[in-house]
């Protein structure tokens, strides 16, 4: 690959957006080629200057309000959605009661007759449906902490395990806290990570069989999900960060898990 | 619009309402138009609903939303006369592959009064792109533009956004 070629796909390159052929293509050149290297050093530098969360804008409550007024509503019982009648969560929640009312064993019978796909599926609308919540009620965590030690003993006597929470403010992903959430019927511990105003929802908790250990992607809404198993446990990544930073986001968590059972 | 299918409409728009807001927000450069045209959106969203055939509602709804933001901002140049705009036409001939120079860390009201500055296509793709951290792709469906142009917009943003940090860290404390 020559010059011309390689600072043509410098764009698409740092955007994550090249094929794996051509990426790796462009990588070796830049190791070869300093003048290269140099303008995707500059170009790098632009994406750092404007890394600043405040430079997004997020929707002031008035306009939720508005919103909400805005459509004529043929229903008796108007749904607000910034408080906890979110349809898909009022279905998780009902479904958990039910699901507990006849009991663990006849519940984890239910799930573990599903096929794994079907599961997967259903775990995912979970997902979506806890990661939209917590960000739509102000309820993104319950201890608020950019420190791991606070968090991770936050969870002890409340959970019959110990989840391990990953430090990575070094790479840009800061801690914002942790909270307790239901994933359709059993406790999860939730750690929270912000990317510039993006919130990233890792669900954590004990693996079932079933779940894959390699990372599988799954989209709901725009939303990005991440799943895998490690040592033991489960986890589910979610954010609408784009793919890229997501697939990063991942890397680097497992990488910081231990690394016992790989 | 039924009760369930207003639930299904929520559900599709309202969690990318930061989103759609953050657009709205860049395009008029202001917090009470940007309210406006995201409201607009909503409720032209809702009345094209029934066609949304699933899928990423994140896209949909944002596309919505810039083709209300463009309508506004048109007429508002027609109003006010403004100079013609020469970005919602032109065919740049800048360089594709512009030089980029160093630039350090600005300070957050640089950035923002940088970006301000570029056209509102420009802006668009930078704020989809940098600040929404959507795909290629993504970009493409949004702006109803093929891929290629969608990379064309992005390098012109970016290289005109570079010039003008550049220049504002020469002309400050250098």
């Amino acid at each position: 690959m020559n010059c011309e070629e390689a600072v043509s796909l410098l764009q698409p390159y740092t955007d994550g957006e090249l094929d794996l052929v051509r990426h790796l293509q462009i990588e070796q050149h830049l190791q070869r080629c300093a003048a290269c290297a140099e303008q995707e050093q500059h170009l790098r530098s632009l994406r750092v200057a404007i890394a600043s969360p405040s430079l997004r804008y997020q929707a002031p409550e008035s306009l939720r309000a508005r919103l909400q007024a805005a459509l004529p509503s043929e229903t008796a019982t108007p749904i607000v959605v910034r408080k906890r009648s979110m349809p898909a969560f009022q279905l998780a929640t009902m479904a958990a009661g039910v699901l507990l009312l006849v009991g663990m064993s006849a519940t984890m019978g239910m799930l573990l007759s599903h096929p794994s796909s079907l599961m997967d599926e259903r775990l995912a609308d979970a997902v979506f449906a806890d990661h939209v919540r917590s960000i739509q009620v102000d309820h993104l965590t319950d201890v608020v902490s950019s420190d791991r030690h606070t968090v991770k003993p936050w969870f002890q006597g409340k959970l019959d395990f110990a989840p391990d929470v990953p430090d990575l403010s070094e790479h840009g992903y800061t801690m914002s806290g942790g909270r307790l959430d239901y994933l359709v019927d059993r406790p999860v511990a939730a750690l929270v990570y912000l990317r510039r105003l993006h919130a990233i929802n890792v669900f954590i908790r004990p693996a079932a069989n079933e779940e894959t250990k390699a990372v599988r992607s799954l989209t709901r809404q725009g939303f990005h999900i991440r799943q895998w198993q490690q040592s033991g446990m489960a986890y589910w990544a979610i954010s609408d960060l784009n793919d890229e930073e997501l697939d990063e986001f991942v890397r680097l968590f497992r990488a910081a898990l231990p690394q016992a059972t790989l | 619009m039924e009760a369930d299918e207003r639930r299904q409409f929520e559900l599709t728009t309202l969690p990318h309402l930061d989103a759609a807001y953050n657009l709205a927000r860049w395009l008029t450069r202001d917090e009470h138009a940007a309210e406006d045209t995201v409201q607009e959106a909503y409720c032209r969203a809702a009345r094209y609903f029934k066609s949304f055939r699933g899928g990423d509602g994140r896209v949909w709804f944002l596309s919505i939303v810039r083709r209300v933001t463009f309508d506004w901002l048109e007429k508002r140049r027609s109003q006010e006369a403004l100079p013609f705009n020469e970005d919602l036409h032109d065919q740049s001939d800048e360089s594709a592959n512009p030089e980029f120079v160093a630039i350090r860390k600005c300070d957050e009201a640089t950035v923002r009064q940088a970006l301000e500055e570029l056209s509102p296509l420009l802006r668009e793709v930078i704020a989809l792109r940098e600040i929404e951290g959507l795909s290629y792709q993504e970009i493409a469906t949004v702006t109803q533009v093929p891929m290629g142009t969608v990379m064309s917009r992005l390098s012109r943003g970016r290289s005109q956004l570079q010039q003008r940090l550049a220049a504002s860290q020469e002309g400050g404390s250098a």
